[in-house]
């Protein structure tokens, strides 16, 4: 596979994911953030990094720290993603129901 | 559209499973050869407007399903219909109760393509009051390996608009 930088990338960790639901609630210090984790802060810092680059959070600087927060509309790709892949089922399974018809009729 | 019969949809990116679970207005018997059997999978496995072509099947523990999806010009802006070789092994079947195996893309011959992962399914068959639920678990090694393989799954389906549905269903 290919290295890529994208939102599912940026899923793909659950370190990643605890982090996107924390800050969803609101936006945070890289200090903040890392004291809900066992892992080092370099490691926290890693994660936040790999979230930027996906453009799944952005940074703002308020006074002397700078805070990390969720964009919204970047999660409601993934949410996109999933509909679309619930569409192909959605189509295929309604040409079973038309051919199970089918084949019920001709047996009657 | 037929909105009275059961879907769930479910991607658990904990375990990297795709659960996916359908209704049919069918007995048991009917839908499980809709779905083993070569001549009645072609008429519903490529979503529309593409198509599924078995180039061989021989459903039994250690044999394969080997078909392609032929994908309209349309689709891709190709000059030709353009195809996509999957193969589905199968590893156990329980006749009227389920049958795992796994999922790989591979060329005409059944050649795997190592660029793109395998998955392993399992489908269970049910049947209540004369309907039949299928429920479709799809494991995969790692989240990013699902991503690939809905990325895979898009290609087929993703132009699919819902006036094409329409038209279909009239």
């Amino acid at each position: 596979m290919k290295a890529r930088r994208d939102i599912f990338q940026a899923i793909a960790d659950p370190t990643r994911r605890a982090i996107i639901t924390l800050i969803a609630l609101q936006a945070m210090t890289p200090n903040a953030i890392a004291e809900h984790f066992d892992t080092s802060r370099q490691a926290v810092s890693k994660h936040l990094q790999i979230l930027t680059e996906c453009e799944l959070v952005t940074q703002s600087q308020k006074g002397r720290e700078i805070y990390y927060q969720l964009e919204v509309n970047k999660m409601k790709e993934i949410d996109k993603w999933l509909e679309q892949f619930r569409k192909i089922w959605e189509t295929r399974f309604n040409q079973l129901d038309n051919l199970l018809e089918t084949i019920k009729k001709q047996k009657k | 559209m037929n909105s009275t019969l059961k879907f769930d949809f479910e991607v658990n990116k904990d375990n990297n499973t795709i659960v996916v679970k359908r209704e049919f207005a069918a007995n048991l018997e009917l839908v499980w050869r809709a779905w083993t059997t070569a001549e009645l999978l072609d008429q519903w496995w490529g979503p529309e407007p593409c198509k599924a072509e078995t180039k061989s099947m021989d459903f039994r523990e250690g044999g394969h399903w080997l078909y392609c999806m032929v994908i309209p010009p349309s689709l891709t802006g190709a000059e030709t219909d353009q195809r996509n070789w999957g193969k589905q092994n199968f590893k156990k079947i329980v006749l009227h109760k389920s049958f795992s195996g796994t999922d790989v893309f591979c060329d005409e011959n059944g050649t795997v393509n190592p660029e793109f992962p395998a998955g392993n399914f399992e489908n269970q068959f049910n049947e209540t009051d004369g309907k039949t639920t299928v429920t479709m678990i799809s494991k995969h090694n790692s989240f990013e390996d699902i991503q690939a393989v809905i990325e895979m799954g898009f290609k087929e389906g993703i132009e699919v608009s819902f006036n094409q549905l329409d038209e279909l269903f009239k």
